[in-house]
């Protein structure tokens, strides 16, 4: 693995060298590294580009790592993760993409399709980031949808991020949660020049007892735009939350779209929306502080998006 | 040393401050008035959130008429706002950092938030959104002021707001602030026991400064309203040091 791959993992996945425990690393479009564990198998698909994991029932206090890297121009893939956590499970799993395409002249896209099948009373900690780097002259574009399963009992969180870098993205989740289960939901998108993310995240809540809260928050810098959709159908007694706060920034234009549909008189669901500029009053206190505006600018920012 | 020469501010030509000459150069200042003085458009001047319509602004001798407000910061003027601001993602720890200027160390905190009656094992962590109440924003905020430790601070009413916790707490911050700096301290204040600390009162009316003098000349000499709504809400606790919160 060359310097910039290396680059790329640290940004994408927080590692400066192997992890422990389960891992497969994908770099230009193949196997890179793997390991795998005595509760943790990664199996290569046979049919379709992608890996199978599947995580023994039981298995706790372990975590995987599937950190897809591209630094190739040019280069275009779709590949399929399916993840099967058996039940009673309590696991970490760290996934994202990093595209570094400078110098280059085709643009680079990687579409990652993540579905999650979570059996009972497992629970599972998802952290997903999305990064790009390039001098502008090839495009980078991630497609990246998530599918999430909920069975009885178990327990889902999303730390989803896309900050920067990224040209064109659709992100795409869709979660079905069973009897009890638990949803959580934290997304944050940044970005900046003309670049352009859509974000649709749709969960049907199909047992009673179930909750999900999904936060989404989003900063749109000079001519980006963002489309925001985040929907809950409460088809149990349920309880949903929905929240989206944008900050615009310069010329930055951000759609949000925030949709609860109850089929159940026991559903309550809630959705939240603001969409808004740094306040003024944000900027004086911390210029008080001693930042000049555009330091207090970028602290609001990186708080924001925390 | 703070300096206002000929300060003047005018809305839609009406007046708020009209030639506004002083010099601060004491311990504790305080700042009173009838409602609609002029008071915190006063001290905003001071720190630059209000550009004046006319006059100039000296800190120890340096014209900083024309200075953005983190230039103030950085030449040592803290100002602690009357409604402390609310972010979204960024922490109490995050803002302490700010104020003190570097790796601020957790027992540190832990002193300073427990000095305003606040646990730093409970609070360093919290987001400063609205999910704190009033009185715990304002606690910060005094909090953030103190750990600056500039050698001119502007508490704008400190004790609005903060309820189950004491003038006398508040006072010894503002002592202990003094001890650190050796600077000026100007509190803006309706309360009889802040007004008592005070070195000078400045008395603000219509938006000129009707007295302004040494403590007891001027508590004597203007008919002060100082029964102002609120003052019983506050109980005598002394400091709070939680110990648990080491």
């Amino acid at each position: 693995m060359d310097a910039m791959q290396k680059h790329l993992l640290k940004e994408v996945a927080a590692l400066d060298a192997l992890p422990v425990g389960a891992y497969n690393i994908r770099s230009n479009g193949e196997k890179a590294a793997r390991n795998t564990t005595a509760n943790i198998d990664i199996v290569t698909k046979d049919d379709k580009p992608g890996i199978d994991i599947i995580i023994k029932p039981g298995t706790k206090n372990e975590s995987v790592h599937i950190p897809v890297i591209i630094s190739q121009s040019g280069l275009k893939e779709v590949v399929y993760n399916d993840f099967f956590i058996g039940e009673d499970c309590d696991v970490t799993i760290v996934a994202g993409c990093g595209i570094s395409n400078c110098g280059g002249i085709g643009d680079s896209r990687h579409d990652g399709i993540h579905s999650f099948f979570v059996k009972k009373n497992s629970k599972v900690r998802y952290i997903e980031k999305h990064y790009g780097e390039g001098d502008g002259r090839a495009k980078r574009l991630m497609n990246p949808t998530t599918v999430v399963e909920l069975e009885e009992g178990a327990v889902m969180e999303m730390d989803t991020s896309q900050i920067g870098g990224i040209d064109d993205t659709l992100r795409v989740t869709k979660a079905k949660l069973g009897e009890n289960a638990t949803l959580l939901i934290h997304d944050k998108i940044l970005t900046d020049g003309d670049q352009k993310a859509t974000a649709d995240i749709q969960v049907d809540m199909e047992g009673d007892g179930g909750s999900c809260d999904i936060i989404s928050r989003g900063v749109a810098k000079n001519e980006s735009y963002q489309e925001v959709i985040l929907g809950i159908t409460g088809n149990a007694a349920c309880n949903g939350h929905a929240e989206c706060d944008s900050i615009i920034m310069d010329n930055g234009v951000i759609l949000a779209t925030p949709a609860l549909k109850a089929m159940n008189v026991e559903a309550s669901l809630i959705h939240e929306a603001a969409i808004g500029k740094i306040a003024g009053d944000q900027l004086n206190k911390l210029m008080t502080l001693g930042l000049s505006e555009k330091e207090a600018e970028e602290r609001i920012i990186q708080g924001f998006l925390r | 040393m703070l300096e206002l020469k000929n300060i003047s501010y005018s809305v839609d030509d009406k007046d708020i401050l009209q030639d506004i000459n002083l010099t601060i150069d004491d311990r504790f200042v305080a700042i009173t008035g009838p409602n609609g003085s002029g008071k915190s458009t006063l001290i905003k001047i001071i720190m630059g959130l209000i550009t004046p319509t006319t006059g100039r602004i000296y800190l120890d001798g340096q014209d900083i008429t024309d200075l953005p407000i983190n230039e103030r910061a950085n030449l040592g003027i803290s100002y602690a706002f009357q409604q402390p601001v609310h972010f979204k993602g960024l922490r109490v720890r995050d803002l302490l950092e700010l104020a003190s200027k570097d790796k601020y160390d957790f027992k540190a905190a832990c002193n300073i938030l427990s000095e305003v009656g606040l646990c730093a094992r409970d609070y360093i962590d919290r987001e400063l959104n609205s999910t704190l109440s009033g009185g715990e924003m304002k606690r910060i905020e005094i909090a953030m002021t103190a750990a600056r430790g500039s050698k001119l601070s502007l508490f704008d009413e400190p004790e609005a707001g903060i309820d189950l916790w004491s003038f006398q707490s508040l006072i010894h911050i503002f002592e202990k602030l003094y001890a650190k700096t050796s600077g000026s301290i100007v509190i803006i204040s309706h309360q009889e026991r802040i007004l008592n600390i005070a070195d000078k009162i400045i008395y603000l009316k219509d938006g000129r400064i009707e007295k302004y003098a040494g403590r007891d000349e001027v508590l004597t000499s203007i008919d002060i309203n100082l029964a102002e709504p609120g003052c019983s809400l506050l109980t005598e606790k002394g400091p709070r040091q939680d110990q648990n919160c080491r």
